[in-house]
């Protein structure tokens, strides 16, 4: 992919000099991945996941910095828009219904530009106080055409909402509680993994959660499938 | 710098360690509510360990374990000959902290080890035992788990017991533990090294059978991973 690249931009620089983005971007071939997403999770319910094709430099999150606002509010409240709306021009998916356990979603991305070929997709695990899922910036570049790459997704912990699992703090059905809200109140305030909920039946009686809530890593199975 | 070596190699045909590989390596807590303290790694031959699952640990690895004292291990890798570096973060690595530094490994030790306390925690570790370093430039990306030495009871309990054999936990540096717990178990069924179970807790902050808090102490593994670029 990487030799395709350069031989199209030379390609460009003896057509048009001028035009040389533009042209080179129109040379490349449409690349299209086809991209399934599966809930293994017991009986945590995804929001409607997003994914998002996008330059090497860019991310949704990153381990130990604290969240953008976007994030925010996708793994407080599930709604992923504002992720989206980080790179409005780029190839993008925004899935219509929550991904409940057991269930796929697939769908395609597509593009012609090189330089978007990282792979990044969240949704929140809805039973939780700011629990969420996703791949953070899958290198696409490399794949070959009809080989389907797997790929398993930690639950991370957006570092924004304490994990009281009190009630009236979770937005998804165990709850039916509150789901975004700008205060930030979490002891370690920025993105890590998720140690997981405690749940009413695990001996914290003041939690909204039961054991049918709890979860382990991996929580997402996705299969990545360049046509 | 490898060439300038592999030249003094020649000249001097002395017996001066040559260095086979430059190392980058990141290193990030990956726990919402842990600290890790100091860390220890080690590059060393094949068949050198730092610690092996289901086998007793080393006074050392108790050491570490139990305490966060990495100088028995520092010790024991440098009798081996290993290519050590001892607590490159400067004291404790915070959740979501990430650790950077170079190793520059000797030819024969090719096989990269490491162990940190997790706190609080009575004996639990984040481990790596013999990941044989790949030889091709690159970066590699790992997910380490978490490991119980199995050398104390996990009482959660935090009274500052550190040292080797002494109950209970030294201290929470995220200071969310609670205090005048009965305590959770007072025995240690498997004596061995074993992937920790994880930690119980309670949301009792005066009492309660732990003093550590089950809505922030608990992990889920991985805690660590581990970024290696070959160059």
């Amino acid at each position: 992919m990487r030799n395709f690249a350069s031989k199209a931009l030379l390609g460009a620089t003896f057509t048009a000099v001028t035009m040389l983005t533009l042209t080179a971007c129109d040379q490349n071939p449409k690349q299209e991945y086809h991209i399934s997403i599966t809930n293994i999770t017991h009986g945590q319910p995804l929001s409607p996941p997003v994914a998002l094709l996008h330059e090497k430099t860019f991310s949704f999150w990153s381990i130990g910095e604290q969240a953008n606002e976007a994030l925010e509010i996708m793994a407080e409240g599930g709604d992923g828009s504002d992720l989206l709306s980080l790179r409005p021009d780029h190839p993008q998916f925004h899935s219509e219904a929550p991904l409940f356990p057991g269930e796929s979603i697939e769908f395609t991305l597509e593009t012609r530009n090189n330089s978007l070929r990282s792979l990044s997709l969240a949704g929140m695990l809805i039973n939780t106080n700011d629990g969420f899922s996703g791949l953070n910036g899958i290198e696409l570049v490399g794949l070959k055409a009809g080989q389907s790459s797997v790929y398993y997704a930690h639950a991370y912990d957006a570092g924004t909402e304490f994990n009281s699992e009190l009630s009236n703090t979770i937005p998804g059905p165990a709850d039916g509680g509150e789901g975004f809200n700008a205060e930030r109140d979490d002891i370690t305030t920025v993105v890590t993994l998720h140690g997981g909920v405690v749940s009413a039946d695990d001996n914290f009686t003041g939690s909204t959660l039961s054991a049918a809530d709890k979860f382990d890593n991996p929580t997402l199975r996705i299969v990545v499938t360049p046509l | 710098m490898k060439k300038i070596l592999f030249a003094l190699a020649l000249s001097a045909t002395s017996t001066a360690p040559s260095f086979a590989q430059d190392l980058s390596i990141s290193f990030t807590n990956l726990t919402h509510g842990n600290h890790f303290t100091p860390l220890f790694f080690s590059a060393h031959t094949p068949d050198q360990q730092l610690f092996e699952i289901n086998t007793e640990a080393s006074a050392s690895i108790q050491a570490m374990a139990e305490g966060g004292d990495i100088a028995g291990l520092t010790a024991d890798l440098e009798a081996l000959n290993a290519d050590i570096t001892a607590n490159p973060a400067a004291g404790v690595t915070a959740p979501g902290q990430t650790v950077n530094f170079e190793m520059n490994t000797q030819d024969i030790n090719n096989h990269l080890s490491m162990a940190a306390m997790i706190l609080p925690t009575n004996d639990g570790f984040v481990g790596l035992d013999s990941l044989a370093i790949p030889d091709e430039a690159g970066t590699y990306v790992y997910y380490l788990n978490g490991y119980d030495a199995g050398t104390e009871a996990n009482d959660e309990i935090v009274n500052g017991g550190g040292a080797p054999g002494v109950a209970g936990i030294p201290a929470d540096p995220l200071g969310a533990n609670g205090s005048n717990a009965s305590g959770v178990t007072n025995t240690e069924n498997n004596t061995n090294i074993h992937i920790h179970r994880g930690v119980v807790g309670d949301t009792s902050t005066t009492g309660g059978a732990s003093d550590l808090d089950s809505r922030i102490h608990r992990w889920l593994n991985p805690v660590a991973r581990l970024v290696i670029e070959v160059k």
